[in-house]
């Protein structure tokens, strides 16, 4: 029987995250479907940011706790689970200073993972890029950055695309420029889990959201269907 | 209202000091017990424990990593020597002579080497001290590259006999290395050790709360050289003879120091004197050995730091929640109000 | 034209120098560790090219073809099977097992080989000179030793800024943890650094042990040439470190010339000089 259709790209199952002493996570479940676009919402410090590192295999798991496409990867180290197809977007952009513009896209095509996106791709994505592409990455603006961060995880054709908090920092108009570029991204067929502060964009963006509160998941659902005395009840532990 | 109130002692602590106390006279009286062979051995031991004690300082405490103290010890040995052969003072006061002249060259080299950071910090104190042995060897006044001995009329001005002599180099070392130890456990008692505490967990805070970070480093860094100097002034009163080669040792005054603390325990003062006594005990066992003895050494410090950091004392500290000095800072509550 | 002679010797010289520091600001741009025991893999890449010609019967300088993959060999596994565990916030555990290292290579080797002084042989080449002027002449070896610290220079500033595995190395040097997220293996990175750089060891060994008289204590005495040619020249910067190695030779043969017993003294003077006039070296890189 053939569950590739209906079963979820990404199933994390009542994972659980420590920083030592202390419990980020708590158990938390979370699915995105195949194409999906999923926002994770939530305060300050409920577990938003551990949720995406401990899917990107920054921080250690239990081996079931998180399967990709049939496949247990809680266990695998970060270089690995990029090399299955799950790439993120670290908050605070996080380009590497030593590299140029496109020396940062280059290396996010380290692996050379088949795929649509190449450089040229990316440059047609994001011209101002292109424009810049030998500067060092810390002469560019934040929303350039931020396109080149997003330029970067691209270049390792994921099958996911985890993007943390990009609009931190950022102009509205410069929010709005790229949020209108992820339909495209979406597009291919690449599923999105995005985390945002900005509640509004994220439910505009998502098809299902999720709002962590303190480690918990307090509200799952699609994104049309949540109302505001919902969202702000999860969102504040009401 | 009363104030809550900081103790250092328990009483697991005052009853280990009283031992080591103890353990310390029946030292004073060892010209009675221990033969000519004992004495050495005890003032060689005596030496180490506060060359670790003082390294530990600069390093665990300080964070000042230094692989060049062997710059000290040698120019305590030829001050002791210049000032006793040059300037005709007597070698027991030359001893603090050298622990001045000493303090004196910490202060230029200081501004020079503090500039360095971490590891290339540590490198650019070998230079130091290379510089020192190289310059040792120009002075021919002192012998030169092939060094010179004391003079005999200055070796009998000591004492009257050679026993008495002997006598007089051991007690100067027994109360040179206790007086080292309780300087240390006061300055780490003080405003001093706090401060040192907050530099070591993190720098940039500490100096962000006021902590002048350059200058309890360099107060750390010229004590030490003070007392580095004055045991290599005593060390090679002991041996009489002294040469470049022989007073800026790496292995002797630096390989064998890092071995003892890291074995015995970093960042705790009662690591030098486990350190110490391991280091003696598997010298005893592995005597004639040379090489593969310093080999050895080596195997047990790699294996010490890359699974027990803490070393043997630290082990023990983790098990036992012990402290022979009294330094841990406890908080002592308010006696609470009797209930009507 | 004495003296030119003189400093002509020291810029050659200085090639080597700046060779031992290259492998070393190598590792510590990549990963921020200094190997204490540096000087003493130069001493072994030594002795590994003296038991290779003797055994093998081949000129040192083939003996490279060897030496160099052995080295580089022994630095991957020690980088992944030693020091990579060390590496971390503490600076103490990298320093201090390094010099753990130290000591125990120069022991082994004093077990093994004796104090005894060894000299590679590599034939007519040792003498062989140029004749440029009167009076002025180089030594055939010494600058093949010059242009292969050139070479050797020229061609970590390709890698490093022209090749992925450059890339590699600088994106894993700024962010271990993003570095990861692009696929790239830390540890695997941070060993293939120290294989490199025990490379570079290998060819400065063989091409000290054809130049000169080598025992294994000599070790320190060419970890704190290479480390002075690296403050000299300036941090994070391969040329300005070939310059650096440079004036370091040359102060040292001007030194000799004054008096021989202040070669040393005056190499380790201008080192000092630097470091309290110009801390930053003279041609520093500056980092965004």
């Amino acid at each position: 029987m053939p569950e590739a259709v209906s079963a979820p790209l990404l199933d994390v199952r009542a994972l659980t995250a420590f920083y030592g002493d202390f419990q980020a996570l708590l158990g938390v479940s979370v699915a995105v479907a195949r194409g999906q676009v999923v926002a994770i919402i939530g305060a300050n410090g409920a577990g938003k940011s551990t949720l995406l590192r401990s899917i990107a295999g920054l921080m250690p798991g239990r081996r079931d706790a998180i399967v990709f496409d049939g496949e247990p990867i809680g266990h695998l180290p970060a270089h690995r689970v990029v090399a299955r197809g799950i790439a993120l977007v670290p908050e605070g952009r996080r380009l590497f200073p030593s590299l140029s513009v496109e020396e940062n896209l280059l290396i996010g095509g380290q692996l050379r993972r088949p795929g649509p996106w190449t450089l040229k791709r990316v440059y047609a994505l994001f011209p101002a890029l292109a424009e810049r592409r030998r500067l060092p990455s810390s002469a560019l603006s934040g929303g350039q950055q931020q396109m080149a961060a997003l330029g970067r995880a691209l270049m390792s054709n994921p099958r996911l695309l985890m993007c943390d908090e990009i609009s931190l920092g950022l102009a509205p108009i410069v929010i709005r420029d790229i949020y209108a570029r992820l339909p495209s991204i979406a597009a291919e067929g690449i599923s999105l889990v995005i985390v945002e502060q900005d509640i509004a964009q994220a439910l505009a963006a998502a098809d299902q959201v999720y709002c962590l509160q303190e480690g918990r998941v307090a509200f799952a659902g699609a994104a049309r269907e949540a109302t505001r005395e919902a969202v702000a009840a999860a969102y504040f532990g009401v | 209202m009363s104030a809550v109130s900081v103790r250092f002692t328990d009483r697991r602590s005052a009853i280990s000091l009283a031992a080591l106390a103890a353990a310390v006279v029946a030292l004073a009286f060892a010209p009675l017990w221990a033969g000519r062979d004992g004495l050495r051995l005890l003032g060689e031991i005596f030496a180490y424990v506060a060359l670790a004690s003082l390294w530990n300082l600069l390093a665990g405490y300080a964070g000042l990593v230094s692989v060049g103290q062997q710059a000290f010890v040698g120019l305590g040995g030829y001050m002791l020597f210049a000032l006793a052969i040059l300037a005709g003072i007597s070698p027991l006061w030359a001893i603090p002579g050298a622990g001045l002249i000493g303090a004196l060259a910490a202060v230029p080299v200081a501004a020079l080497v503090f500039r360095l950071r971490g590891h290339y910090f540590a490198i650019g104190t070998w230079v130091v001290a290379e510089v020192f042995r190289l310059l040792a060897s120009q002075v021919s006044a002192l012998g030169g590259g092939s060094g010179t001995s004391l003079p005999a009329a200055i070796v009998v001005a000591i004492a009257d006999t050679r026993t008495m002599r002997e006598f007089v180099i051991y007690w100067i070392a027994l109360a040179l290395a206790v007086a080292i130890l309780a300087l240390i456990l006061l300055l780490l008692r003080s405003r001093y050790g706090l401060a040192l505490t907050a530099i070591r967990d993190n720098e940039l805070a500490a100096a962000s709360n006021g902590v002048d970070v350059v200058r309890v480093k360099l107060v750390i860094y010229v004590f030490a050289a003070c007392g580095t100097a004055m045991i290599g002034a005593l060390v090679f009163l002991q041996k009489l003879r002294i040469s470049p080669d022989a007073a800026f040792s790496v292995n002797d005054w630096t390989a064998f120091v890092i071995f003892i603390t890291v074995i015995g325990g970093i960042g705790r003062l009662e690591g030098p004197i486990v350190g110490t006594i391991v280091f003696f005990a598997l010298r005893q066992a592995l005597a004639d050995r040379g090489a593969l003895y310093l080999l050895m050494l080596g195997v047990v410090a790699i294996a010490v730091m890359l699974k027990a950091p803490k070393g043997i004392w630290g082990l023990i500290v983790d098990r036992l929640d012990w402290q022979v000095f009294p330094l841990q800072r406890r908080l002592v509550p308010p006696p609470r109000p009797e209930p009507n | 034209m004495e003296w030119t002679n003189t400093i002509l010797q020291g810029v050659l010289t200085g090639g080597l120098y700046a060779m031992f520091a290259a492998g070393l600001s190598l590792i510590f741009g990549v990963m921020r560790l200094v190997n204490i025991a540096h000087g003493d893999f130069i001493v072994l890449a030594a002795y590994l090219a003296l038991v290779v010609t003797e055994t093998l019967g081949i000129d040192p300088l083939v003996s490279l073809v060897i030496v160099v993959p052995l080295m580089a060999a022994i630095g991957y596994a020690l980088q992944r099977g030693l020091l990579n565990h060390t590496l971390g916030d503490d600076l103490l555990p990298p320093l201090l097992v390094t010099f753990g290292l130290s000591v125990i290579i120069q022991n082994g080797l004093l077990e093994l080989f004796t104090a005894d002084s060894r000299r590679l042989q590599a034939g007519a080449i040792e003498v062989a000179s140029w004749q440029l002027a009167p009076g002025l002449s180089i030594g055939v070896l010494p600058f093949l030793q010059f242009a292969a610290a050139v070479a050797v220079i020229g061609g970590l500033q390709a890698l490093f800024y022209r090749t992925a595995l450059g890339r590699a190395f600088r994106a894993t040097s700024d962010d271990p943890a993003v570095a990861q997220l692009m696929g790239l293996d830390n540890a695997h990175v941070f060993a293939l650094a120290m294989a490199l750089s025990l490379a570079v060891v290998a060819i400065a060994g063989v091409l000290l042990a054809v130049r000169a008289n080598f025992d294994p204590a000599i070790g320190p005495a060419r970890l704190i040439f290479g480390f002075e040619a690296v403050i000299i020249g300036g941090l994070g910067n391969l040329w300005g470190t070939l310059a650096g190695g440079i004036v370091l030779g040359v102060a040292q043969a001007i030194g000799a010339k004054l008096d021989p017993g202040w070669q040393l003294l005056a190499g380790h003077l201008a080192f000092l000089i630097v470091l309290g006039v110009r801390p930053e070296g003279l041609f520093p890189r500056i980092r965004g």
